[in-house]
């Protein structure tokens, strides 16, 4: 009847766990008893979780992906303490069973729901806005996607207190993670977590490529695209042509678990090294995909606050596209000790070697802007330029390992461990941060706290340094990637100032909250909001409507003729909302449960396939099937804005414009 | 339908969305074809490690395949009526055809299971041989491709049952249907020749 479930699934025996769920508990009695108590649930249900809306989406996104921040950042300064106590002799505090699970869920969290959610939640708010457009080209299916992803990171959670997660690293590499070796339920929710997740990550790409190709503004050819929808679309082309080769990984991977098959286990002919080509034909462009949207946001940040165009916008574009092109063709990096031989890998280094030069490019881009421009420290600009110096760090290991020879020396130690963390902190996530102040007053109406802001840059980017370069010499020395204990006196200084650097980056990450806090609390301020929508002089077409915008984002659909269209349209004294014009009704969809039935089933059939409960798990996969259909039998899915509503709406901005300028 | 008839002046846009649908989906039909891509590649990996097990030789019969295959090709024509039919309007014949193109489809689905049944029952099941995994896993994600476009076939039908006319939406299920249906045997054709042809040669 439960299949493998029973009580003794539920870890009481591990008080770290225990603790955790005790405090989950409180703190969630505590946000659902609020919700209730000021009779929130219809609010959010109706202007929520069922919109199709991209604005709220976006805002849903990266909620999530803050939440994916709390819980991966846990599992990091858990490991960072563990390993500076389990030095000669000490077991430190976790035991390899747990510490296997812990760095397996950071790197799954990390990747796939705080840095994938972040950045969908960018592409979300940003991409329409940008081209001038009045939503995505499916809307449901962008709501599906929310919770496609929503619903996986929850079943990586429930691994926390039903059962156990995942001990076979981020990317679970057979023959580890082959019944034989895991035969726990660990694995099982790693695949069901990245399939779900998976379908979403994959419509989320088709949605974005179809938006830019099809609904840009009258007039934006590509051409005169802003730098972050090109990166959105190079983006969402990888999206598209790797995460189906992730969904056939990771289901070959379920089959020989689930069926006995022989893809990747030691008998029966199975090869281990496909899946590694495999999911690693997924995992290099996957680090690019993350990485563009990151370069796209510091293209727009670093112009507005330096009071200059972008220098080489063309360049930059071909840099983006060279970067996704280049980006199939170096996944052999990861293994070069396969024993492909010298030739093949000599190809791959010198592909990876090349990745380089398009991504220098793109940093003199940023440095040229800067150059002689009117910069305003902004704490954009401090993430901007602290993003240049820790990027440019990571760049340079990256080639390092780039060389087959020294990788034999350095692969699987904390060399690498410190470089992929360099880039992808100091890359993805300073660029999405970046970004999240920066486009907040649009979202939100009012702008983000900048002295919390900078607090927590200082508190990011020197933790960072402490944190992260006393691997680069562990590396040096020999000390390999998850280690649960070592005995070697010479590393253990290293890995107190490690230590070190997790707790300032711990700083970091409360001051962060701090900063989202103190925001909310003062957005009423005068000097807070945005009433122009156009806080920072912005160049793009985002910044022409209001803040944060109306549900149908343009009232008149703006016409492009140059590049950085608002700026030119300031310039030339045009009205990019022209107001006052003649105002039609406007074509919207309707609000849909059906994204938040299709992910409550697919929670459903994840959880029961983990536990082999099959009847359950039919009645997720039914009813997955069956809400699809049902949706595309109902005809009720758009409505009209009338005419005289969107002028109310867009004469009370007015009002403000006029009000605002009288000042 | 009721409610575009009740604002008529602002349908401009609503066009422009409603093309990015059949777009939109062949752009997805070409993800999926990166997982078959995918699954092929497993396939020309493992082709060769039987594991002491069933070799092609033993186990294809092109007696069974050829009927596979006629069935399924020919349901591409039928389906192709249908669209015929769905230009003109003539819903009766629309689903006329698509029922027709329905039990083509079957068939193809049931002599697979048949020879899938029969393979398991020999021994030669997908836990056999690596060669065994790669060839169930690929030749069912084409057959499972087929079981949800049969689905879909149902679910169009349905809908289309009792109406008189064939409204933009419609339309496009059934022209992204019909993108999905050929869809499906190019990948055959491709299962057959470098699955089946190759191996036995």
């Amino acid at each position: 009847m439960l299949g493998r479930l029973s009580l003794s699934a539920i870890p009481l025996d591990v008080p770290i766990l225990v603790g955790t769920f005790i405090g989950v508990l409180i703190v969630g009695v505590a946000v659902l008893g609020l919700i209730t108590y000021y009779g929130k649930w219809g609010y959010l249900w109706k202007e929520w979780f069922t919109s199709v809306d991209h604005k709220r989406l976006a805002v849903m996104y990266i909620v999530l992906a803050l939440v994916a921040l709390a819980r991966g950042f846990a599992d990091a300064i858990m490991m960072r303490t563990q390993l500076a106590l389990a030095y000669a002799g000490n077991p430190g505090y976790l035991p390899p069973h747990h510490y296997d699970q812990i760095f397996s869920a950071h790197g799954t969290i990390m990747i796939f729901f705080l840095a994938m959610a972040f950045m969908t939640g960018l592409f979300n708010f940003i991409v329409p806005l940008q081209i001038g457009a009045r939503d995505v080209a499916y809307p449901f299916l962008n709501n599906l996607s929310f919770w496609m992803t929503a619903v996986a990171f929850m079943l990586v959670n429930i691994s926390l207190f039903i059962g156990e997660f995942s001990q076979c690293g981020w990317l679970a590499y057979p023959p580890l993670s082959e019944m034989q070796f895991s035969p726990g339920v660990g694995v099982d929710y790693y695949i069901w977590a990245i399939q779900i997740s998976g379908v979403g990550t994959l419509l989320t790409g088709v949605n974005f490529f179809v938006t830019i190709v099809k609904m840009r503004a009258p007039g934006m050819t590509w051409l005169k695209m802003p730098v972050f929808t090109w990166t959105a679309f190079c983006s969402s082309i990888l999206i598209m042509a790797t995460f189906p080769v992730l969904t056939v990984a990771v289901a070959l991977l379920g089959l020989d678990r689930y069926f006995g098959m022989h893809f990747f286990t030691n008998d029966g002919g199975g090869n281990q090294m496909l899946y590694l080509n495999l999911i690693w034909a997924w995992g290099h462009p996957e680090v690019y995909i993350l990485v563009l949207p990151a370069f796209g946001v510091f293209s727009e940040v670093v112009p507005a606050f330096s009071g200059k165009p972008l220098f080489g916008y063309k360049t930059m574009v071909y840099a983006t596209c060279s970067i996704m092109v280049l980006s199939f063709l170096v996944w052999v990096h990861h293994f070069f000790t396969m024993g492909a031989g010298p030739d093949v890998n000599a190809f791959f280094g010198i592909a990876t070697m090349i990745i380089s030069i398009p991504t220098g490019v793109k940093l003199f881009n940023w440095l040229f802007t800067m150059y002689k421009g009117r910069i305003q420290y902004h704490a954009c600009m401090y993430w901007a330029v602290g993003f240049m110096v820790v990027f440019t760090i990571g760049g340079m290991t990256g080639v390092m390992m780039a060389i087959p020879g020294s990788d034999f020396v350095l692969h699987n130690s904390l060399f690498l461990i410190a470089h992929f963390h360099n880039v992808i902190i100091g890359g993805v996530y300073f660029g999405y941060v970046c970004g999240m102040n920066f486009w907040a007053p649009k979202v939100l109406g009012f702008k983000m706290n900048e002295a919390w802001g900078i607090r927590a840059f200082w508190f990011w980017l020197v933790g960072f340094f402490f944190a992260f370069m006393p691997l680069y010499v562990l590396g040096f020395e020999g000390m390999t990637r998850r280690m649960n204990h070592y005995d070697n006196p010479a590393w253990h200084p290293w890995m107190l100032i490690a230590e070190v650097g997790a707790v300032l980056i711990l700083f970091g990450v409360v001051c962060q909250l701090m900063q989202i806090y103190v925001s909310i609390r003062d957005c009423n301020k005068p000097e807070n909001r945005d009433v122009t929508g156009d806080p920072w002089n912005g160049r793009t077409l985002e910044w022409s409507t209001s803040s944060p915008p109306p549900v149908y984002n343009f009232a008149i659909v703006p016409h492009v003729s140059s590049l950085d269209a608002y700026t030119h349209d300031k310039e030339n004294g045009i009205d990019t909302r022209q107001a006052g014009g003649k105002y039609e009704a406007i074509h919207m969809p309707k609000n849909t449960a059906s994204g938040i039935a299709c992910g409550a089933f697919a929670l459903i059939f994840g959880f029961a396939a983990v536990w082999y409960i099959w009847w359950l798990a039919a009645i997720g996969l039914v009813g997955v099937i069956g809400t699809v259909i049902a949706r595309s039998a109902n005809k009720d899915i758009d409505y009209y804005i009338p005419a005289e509503e969107v002028a109310r709406i867009e004469n009370e901005h007015t009002r403000k414009l006029m009000a605002q300028a009288a000042e | 339908m009721a409610q575009n008839t009740t604002v008529p002046t602002a349908g401009h846009d609503e066009h422009h969305h409603e093309n990015t649908v059949v777009f939109g989906f062949w752009v997805y039909l070409m993800t999926d074809c990166i997982i078959f891509g995918s699954l092929f590649a497993t396939f020309a990996v493992l082709r060769n490690q039987f594991n002491g097990g069933p070799t092609p030789h033993e186990l294809f019969e092109f007696g069974g395949l050829g009927l596979e295959t006629a069935l399924l090709l020919l349901s591409s024509i039928t389906y192709g009526f249908g669209m015929i039919a769905a230009h003109k309007s003539e819903i009766s014949k629309v689903i006329l055809w698509l029922a027709v193109t329905f039990l083509l489809g079957l068939g193809f689905v049931g002599l697979e299971v048949r020879e899938f049944a029969h393979m398991i029952a020999e021994g030669a099941g997908p836990d056999r041989s690596a060669f065994l995994s790669a060839f169930f896993t690929l030749v069912s994600t084409h057959g499972l491709h087929v079981t949800c476009g049969l689905i879909w076939i149902v679910t169009l039908i349905v809908q289309l049952m009792g109406t008189t006319e064939i409204p933009e939406r419609m339309m496009n299920k059934l022209t992204c249907l019909s993108l999905f249906w050929h869809f499906l045997d190019i990948v055959w054709i491709c299962v057959f020749t470098y699955v089946y042809l190759a191996s036995m040669i």
